[in-house]
Order: structure tokens, then sequence, then C-alpha cells
């Protein structure tokens, strides 16, 4: 085993991240929060610093530093605001993804190019409402007239939806599910009123519907009838990325807990000098070591072009359990302070819950691990 | 154009400082160090400059390989090339003006931004320092900043106001915080500062004018103190002011 660390740029990276979180979201995180919008001029910032393309080759548009540090940035991002990392998720790891590993060259160039460089924003449109935990069973459907496709049906549940300018569709053709990039300009595409949600408010989910949406032949990504398995390769990325995104709120909470709980004096003495709360925090910690390791090794996996199924659903199923036990923690060594709105603790505690349900719940992710153990005959 | 700006390597304002064990300098285990943050408007000055009137950007930092962290990061700002002028030694004010000095005029350099003193000893002199050692001209504390051909049109901060100064090129401007917004680095620039090489030289000898005796800490702070919750508290409030602290 060689040893386990960043390289130089990928440092820098951070360094760069985390500047920019500190000066210019975690200011506004509440108020992403209470307004339930990211304001445009934030996601312009991300763009032109490269953050919405940071993942991808330079030739597309990226930054040309992989899941690794897509997963770096992510962590940093999530520190400050969850919504933020939502939306970045959304575009990025999913949305545009889509058209990363499944879009030919001229696809690439023409549409992963300017979702790279943040000029246009993306959406995956995949979940409907009997298509959930069940994606197979979408409904959408998409069929050829003359040198267009024709698409029909409603998508639910989709971030970005009301603010994207292209989206990556799951339709169903006749030789299966197929993916299709849809400009979400052209006739018939439209978005419904933003879900009132518990929280991630500042991250928009809209329900979409496809009424004749009309678009050229060549939209079509990859091979007809091969859409399914495009869409779960995505989320294998997905999965990662949100793992990244539990990981960097985890640290965050951690810092906070800890500041709060050497500052907050009780019986005469700091609350850090009782053994209930450093159990609290000990195990905070342990988590986090955990969500890191496995993080980070998943990523390097992904970018030597590993088949990282299984991994990621471990990674999304860990992280995502181990942040809502660690909000928990979180709120409960600040006490009242926590439940308030004061601080950002009860707004993590809220944004927190959704990564045990989105990109795959945690009860198919333990299929997915199941199914690959019961594969290997329990050897890993 | 040369525009040059020189970069100093300082622990993070944020780090606890300790002396070390020879009472003469600090311990820098488990100190995090930063670009010093008056050089981050140097080095967006710069870059701002070169925007308007064209040129090639140096930095020029002195110290050791620890120092590379912080040129790295002026690079992937966009500044051009480096210099790493290579030592061990802690050299004072004017020793490191010399050593500066030295670089400025192998580059060539006309104009030369400095951050108006570093976090770390905070002398506030290296700059005007070098103004003088190069023969070249000097506004210190700058908020405002336009070069236009030869001339400089520079503001500088002072008490309770502004002072506006015009001179003419070659020009050392030493960049105090509100001149201008650094950049962040993006992600290009991280790329392609990996690509750039950090020219190393090892500076001439040179020996320092000061000596520090000793370090120490400031004493710790006294606790304030409750003399009372309510307004019969005021007429000792005022007695302690008067008598004790001599503030009134």
């Amino acid at each position: 085993m060689n040893e386990f660390a960043f390289t130089e740029e990928q440092n820098m990276l951070r360094s760069m991240v985390r500047d920019f979180v500190d000066n210019e979201i975690k200011p506004i995180a509440a108020k992403i929060d209470t307004e339930e919008k990211i304001p445009e001029n934030l996601i312009k910032k991300l763009g032109e610093l490269g953050l919405l393309g940071v993942s991808f080759p330079e030739e597309y548009g990226g930054g040309g530093f992989g899941e690794v540090g897509y997963c770096i940035m992510q962590e940093e991002i999530a520190r400050g605001c969850m919504s933020t990392a939502t939306f970045i998720g959304a575009h990025q790891s999913i949305g545009a993804n889509v058209i990363y590993l499944g879009g030919n060259e001229e696809q690439k160039q023409k549409y992963l190019v300017p979702l790279a460089k943040g000029e246009k924003i993306a959406a995956f449109c995949l979940t409907e409402a009997q298509a959930g935990s069940d994606s197979f069973n979408l409904k959408t459907r998409a069929h050829p007239d003359g040198d267009e496709w024709v698409i029909n049906g409603e998508k639910l549940w989709i971030t970005n939806g009301g603010i994207a300018d292209i989206v990556s569709v799951f339709a169903r053709t006749e030789k299966g599910i197929t993916a299709f990039i849809v400009e979400t300009d052209r006739p018939g595409f439209s978005a419904g009123p933003p879900e009132k949600k518990m929280g991630i408010k500042g991250s928009t989910t809209n329900p979409i519907t496809f009424d004749n949406v009309r678009i050229p032949k060549e939209n079509m990504v990859g091979q007809e009838g091969r859409g399914f398995i495009l869409a779960m390769k995505t989320l294998d990325a997905g999965r990662l990325g949100l793992g990244a995104a539990c990981l960097g709120a985890s640290k965050e909470l951690l810092e906070l807990s800890t500041r709060y709980a050497k500052q907050r004096k009780q019986f005469d003495t700091t609350i850090a000098n009782f053994q209930a709360i450093q159990f609290m925090l000990s195990e905070m910690a342990s988590l986090i070591y955990a969500m890191e390791s496995m993080v980070y090794r998943t990523a390097v996996d992904y970018d030597l072009k590993k088949d990282i199924s299984h991994q990621s659903a471990i990674v999304k199923l860990f992280c995502s359990e181990s942040l809502d036990k660690i909000a928990d923690y979180a709120v409960q060594i600040h006490g009242g302070m926590g439940y308030s709105r004061e601080l950002p603790i009860e707004r993590f505690y809220r944004d927190s819950r959704i990564n045990r349900i989105f990109e795959g719940t945690n009860e198919i992710q333990k299929g997915i691990i199941a199914r690959y153990v019961l594969k290997k005959n329990g050897k890993l | 154009m040369k525009i040059a700006v020189c970069l100093n390597h300082v622990p993070d304002t944020a780090s606890k400082i300790s002396v070390g064990q020879d009472n003469q300098s600090i311990d820098t285990s488990g100190v995090t160090f930063v670009v010093n943050p008056y050089d981050e408007f140097a080095v967006e000055e710069a870059l701002k400059t070169k925007e308007k009137v064209g040129g090639d950007t140096v930095v020029i930092s002195l110290g050791n390989d620890n120092n590379k962290e912080s040129i790295k990061k002026a690079l992937a700002m966009g500044v051009d090339n480096a210099v790493l002028l290579k030592t061990n030694e802690i050299y004072d004010s004017l020793s490191v003006a010399k050593i500066l000095a030295n670089e400025i005029k192998t580059q060539n350099a006309e104009i030369v931004f400095f951050g108006k003193q570093s976090v770390d000893y905070d002398n506030g002199a290296v700059g005007q320092m070098c103004a003088e050692l190069l023969g070249y001209n000097s506004v210190s504390v700058v908020v405002g900043l336009e070069i236009n051909g030869n001339k400089v049109r520079a503001e500088r901060e002072i008490e309770g106001g502004r002072e506006i100064v015009e001179t003419e090129l070659p020009v050392v401007i030493t960049t105090q915080k509100g001149l201008n917004e650094p950049r962040y680095a993006s992600l290009k620039g991280i790329m392609a500062a990996k690509k750039k090489i950090i020219d190393e030289k090892i500076p001439e000898n040179c020996s320092n004018y000061t000596e520090t005796i000793s370090m120490k800490k400031p004493p710790a702070k006294q606790p304030g103190r409750i003399i009372g919750t309510d307004a019969t508290a005021v007429p000792e409030l005022i007695r302690l002011l008067k008598e004790e602290v001599k503030v009134i």
C-alpha cells in the first residue's frame, strides 16, 4: 500500500474552494435556506472558477481534476451549504455526466463543454410518480418521427428542474429505456412549481412535463434501449459524490460541536470535560474517519476506471447514515442552541435527512450491496 | 513592461503563536503558513496592472522551500513567472530589502508591488527600503492606483482621510486592504501553475543590521471585573476609570 495522500494540485483546489466557501457561501447559507433559492450570482461565480466542471477533462471545458477532485470540492461546498452541494451534484455528477459517460464526441462538444464551463445548467430526469426506487418502471415515452424523436411523459422530483438549460432524459422506446439530451427551451417542455421540502431548500426540485417535445435524432445518447445501464452507471458517480458531501457536512458539524463544547460552561466547567459529550465527539470523529477513507478509496478507483457500483452503494449508505447520526449528536451537544435557527446546526440536521432517500434510497443501496455479496459468495 | 510582486510566506493569522525554546524565534510546529494577507492585494494589483498595460509578471519570494506553497498560489492566480531566493537564514528588513532589490534589478522590473507589511514581524519597511536602494519612486499604504504611460496616480490611506499622490515610473507600491478584491485561483490557474517552473536562486550572503535578543508573548489579558449591575455602580466605575486605568 502506498501513501494515502493528496497531490499538490488537489490541496490547492481544496484551499481555493474552502476560501470561496468561507467568503462567498457561508455568509449567505442561512439566506439560501430561508429564501429557498441559490442566488444566480453564486452560480455564475461557481462557473467562472470552473467548479461546475471540476471533474471533466480539460478538452471538454472541465478542470481535469477527476472524481477525487470532485469529491474534494463537494466536501468543501457542503461545509457551507448542502443546497449548493445538491445543485452542483445534480448538474455535474449526474445531469452532465450522462453526456460525458454515454455521449459521442459531437454531443460532448456541443452540450458537455458549456455545462462544464458553467455557462449552462444541467438536470437528470429519471424519476417518475411510479418509478422511484423502481426506476425501471418509467412510463415516459419517446417515438421516432422522421428526423426527430417525440417525447411525452412526466418526471418528478427533478433537482435543478426549474433552472436547467439542458436535461438528460430517460424514456421508453420500442427497444427499451433510452437516454436523450433535451434543451429546456424546446416547445412542450415545462417545469412545475418547486416542491416544498424539509431541507436543502435552496436546491430547487420540480416536476417536469414533456408534451410532444421534439428533439433531433442525434440527441439520443448511446444506443437505443441501453439507457437504463447508462442511468445506473451515472448514479454510481452520483452516490460517491453524495458521500463526499456528507463527509464535508460531518466535518463542519464536528468542528462546530467541538468549538461549542469547549466554550459552553455548565456545573462550573466546560461541557467538553464531560464524558457524555466526549463520547459523542469520539463517535463523530470515528464515523468521519471511516467516511473519509471510503470516499477517497472509491474515488481513486473510479478515476482508475474500475467498476465501483457496489462500492459507491456502500459509500452512499454509510455516509448518509453517518451524517444523520453526526447531525443528531451536533444538535444534542448544542442543546437548545442546536435547535435554534440562530445557528446553522438545525439547518444541517434538516438538510442531512434527504441523503438517505435520494440517488436511490438506502434500502436500494443495501439491495445492490447484497446482490454483490451473494454473487461473490461473501468474498469481497 | 516587467511587473514584479514580492511575496512573503507567513504564519496564518488564525494560528496560535508561541515562542520557541531559544526565546529568539517562534515555534513553527503545528503552525499553518499562508500568503501574507497584504501581499494578496499586491498579487491582485500586479495582475490587474498587467491586464491593463500589458507586460510580464514575476513573483519574487525570499525563504526556504516552504515558500513554494505561497508562490504556487500566486502562480495559480495568474502570475507568469516565479523566483525563489532560497535560504534558511532569517534576515532583518534591510537585508531582505537588499536581496530583493538585487533581484528586482536583475528582472528589470519597473513596477514593483509589496504588501504594506508582513504580518509576521510587522516592520512595514521592506518596500520603501527597496525603493530607496533601487532609486525608484515609492508610494506606501496604497488603496487606489492608476498607471497611465509613465504617470502614476495613487491614493494613500492616511489618518482620517485619503491622500492623492502623483509620481512616475519606475515605482514601488505597497498595498493596503481596500485596493482591490484578490481573485481566487481558478481551476485553469491551478493546472497551469503545475506546469510553471519556479526559478530557484541562492541569494548572495548578507549580514543583518539588527539582532533579535529575545521574544516574549504579551502579558495575558486580565479578566473583566463586574463592579455592579445597575446605576449605583456608576460612581465607582468613574473612580476606577479616573484613578486606576487613568483613561478619563
